[in-house]
């Protein structure tokens, strides 16, 4: 689902970051660790295409996206990409409906349809917010806001879902409650996960850990 | 149509901001429109006042202030001339005089002492009642019976000038008599009396109790003769008058010549810079007044430019720092996919939506008060100084 070959991204202050060889499969549950700056969130913006490698490919179900102008890489982000975002990133002025339709509000090639919303809803009601879909964030606890968060990578069906530190600021129990969420939906949809965190207890539930420790080289 | 959603959204979620916003908008849209229309309307209406009024008379200083109390009934008045100027053009037979006594007021409206020629010249008729007929007696215009709520049989109360002065105006209570019907000029803010009952307000003529005859060759007042301060059937033959009509005061005499050659001569008459009496013809100096007011309104038009500049400039400027506040929102948009051009559709969808509101609020608000200029107008020349 995910291959990334040769990859090299320079940063600013003469570090880079280089991969040679990352392949994810679709249903996979990938997570990466490693310290703060040693290029995790870079990744995960090199794989969905909101960043360019200055070498290197990137290819999501086949296609190298590495290669495609900026409109085709965010209809392909758009389309193919669910994200979960460490401080949810929720919009404060839609209710929890809106922001897990906002994916098809924002122009990006998504047509929202009375199946989108019955998805939205469907998946809040998984979630435990159906009396809850039409208070705005500001209403919902923590939990209740990243359980938002997910249903809006999720609901559209994303073959790869990508989380930055997406548990880190839940409490032990909401945290394992969002990952159980993940992964039942990534293991039900056949998506790729890869996932950045700081929480090592979390990580004997993933298939695969990568360590970014060693990936991040002088120039 | 996204676009519009997320903006309105966003709308109404800030809605004390966008009522600002909104409200801001609206008086910059509306307030040059109403400038505008108000100075339009007052341009009209004192071009058509002055033109309805054909020539007039007065003490000789300035032009402006005799026919803008002489037309427009105004609070600044001139020095006032004499009855001998409107006995004048009587003996002359070069046309009507109607004298206009304005120095009074009766619950801050302009009483106009004068006499039925001038409901004739002005082509007045009450809509209720009848024109004022004996001393004391009120003919009121549309928009003062409007505000006292007055009908006939009522009455009105002249305003008191001077409560120290013992030789000053003393309040008349005067009877409504009629009431004319709305003209859309100053004549609806006006009272209308008897040229005579204004000269009674003065002081000039009065009523009083009869003063004890005690023999042929002498009389003797009582110790308190009290003055009437209503005409009745009962006291009205009490009232007299004390010195000669001809020099009782009048503000102006509002001239209407036979013909041209009638008015060229009467022109001509008081032409004489050193004569204490002048002749204006109101079209000419309102002309002259009307011309300062285009190039006040030009003045207004750079300055509403300016102002509407400055005020889109703090629009902008408030939705810009609202984007700014916004960025993590335009952050997580962009990495769902959208791209410059959606976040522009969504700037631009709510800048659209401030300003349609704008409009539908700006729009009854200039209709209504477009509806009401010619009576604004009205009001504020009335008001004048």
């Amino acid at each position: 689902m995910i291959a990334v070959r040769d990859l090299r991204f320079a940063y600013s202050g003469g570090f880079s970051l280089d991969v040679p060889v990352l392949d994810i499969d679709g249903g996979e549950r990938v997570a990466v660790i490693g310290p703060s700056g040693s290029g995790k969130t870079t990744l995960l913006n090199l794989v969905s295409g909101i960043k360019v490698p200055e070498a290197g490919s990137v290819s999501l179900d086949g296609q190298d996206i590495s290669i495609l102008p900026d409109r085709s890489r965010r209809r392909v982000r758009a389309a193919t990409i669910g994200f979960v975002f460490q401080e949810f990133a929720l919009v404060d002025y839609l209710t929890a409906e809106g922001n897990v339709l906002y994916p098809y509000r924002i122009g990006a090639g998504l047509r929202l349809d009375q199946a989108a919303r019955n998805r939205a809803r469907d998946l809040l009601s998984r979630f435990g917010l159906g009396e809850k879909m039409q208070r705005r964030p500001a209403q919902l606890s923590q939990g209740e806001r990243q359980r938002v968060a997910i249903a809006r990578a999720l609901v559209t069906r994303p073959k790869v879902i990508l989380a930055d530190e997406a548990t880190g600021n839940l409490d032990p129990a909401n945290k394992a409650a969002a990952l159980d969420l993940l992964f039942d939906q990534a293991a039900e949809t056949g998506a790729a996960l890869l996932c950045v965190t700081h929480d090592h207890e979390l990580l004997p539930r993933f298939d695969r850990v990568i360590d970014f420790a060693d990936l991040r080289t002088p120039a | 149509m996204n676009a519009l959603y997320l903006a309105l959204a966003n709308l109404r979620f800030h809605w004390a901001r966008t009522l600002i916003l909104v409200v801001a908008a609206a008086l910059v849209m509306a307030v040059p429109v109403l400038t505008r229309a108000l100075l339009a309307q007052g341009e009209a209406s004192l071009t058509a006042r002055a033109e309805a009024t054909p020539l007039l008379l007065g003490t000789r200083g300035s032009r402006l202030d005799l026919v803008m109390a002489g037309a427009y009934f105004t609070d600044d008045l001139p020095e006032p001339t004499t009855m001998a100027t409107s006995e004048a053009i009587w003996d002359g037979g070069l046309g009507i005089p109607v004298p206009l006594h304005t120095a009074f007021t009766a619950d801050g409206n302009r009483i106009v002492g004068t006499t039925l020629d001038y409901f004739d010249l002005r082509d007045l008729a009450p809509v209720e009642g009848r024109p004022f007929a004996l001393l004391g007696e009120a003919v009121l215009g549309a928009a003062v019976a409007a505000r006292l709520d007055a009908s006939i049989g009522d009455t009105v109360l002249s305003d008191p000038e001077n409560l120290f002065d013992l030789d000053g105006a003393y309040p008349l209570e005067m009877t409504i008599a009629g009431i004319l019907g709305p003209t859309g000029t100053p004549d609806d803010d006006a009272i209308f009396v008897d040229i005579k009952t204004a000269w009674v307000i003065q002081g000039i003529g009065h009523g009083h109790d009869d003063i004890i005859a005690e023999g042929e060759d002498m009389a003797a007042a009582a110790a308190r003769v009290v003055q009437f301060a209503r005409i009745t059937e009962d006291n009205i033959d009490s009232f007299h008058f004390h010195g000669a009509p001809a020099g009782y005061p009048v503000t102006a005499v509002m001239v209407a010549p036979y013909d041209a050659r009638s008015a060229t001569i009467l022109r001509g008459r008081y032409l004489d810079a050193e004569g204490p009496v002048q002749a204006v013809v109101p079209a000419d100096v309102i002309d002259a007044l009307v011309a300062r007011l285009l190039r006040i309104a030009s003045l207004i038009d750079a300055v509403t430019v300016v102002v509407g500049v400055a005020a889109g400039l703090a629009l902008g400027l408030a939705l810009f720092l609202s984007w700014r506040l916004r960025a993590p929102e335009m952050r997580t948009a962009f990495a769902l996919g959208a791209g410059r051009g959606t976040i522009a559709r969504l700037a631009l969808a709510e800048v659209a939506l401030v300003l349609v509101g704008a409009a539908l609020l700006a729009l009854p608000l200039v209709i209504a008060l477009q509806s009401q200029a010619p009576t604004i107008a009205s009001r504020l020349i009335a008001l004048g100084s």
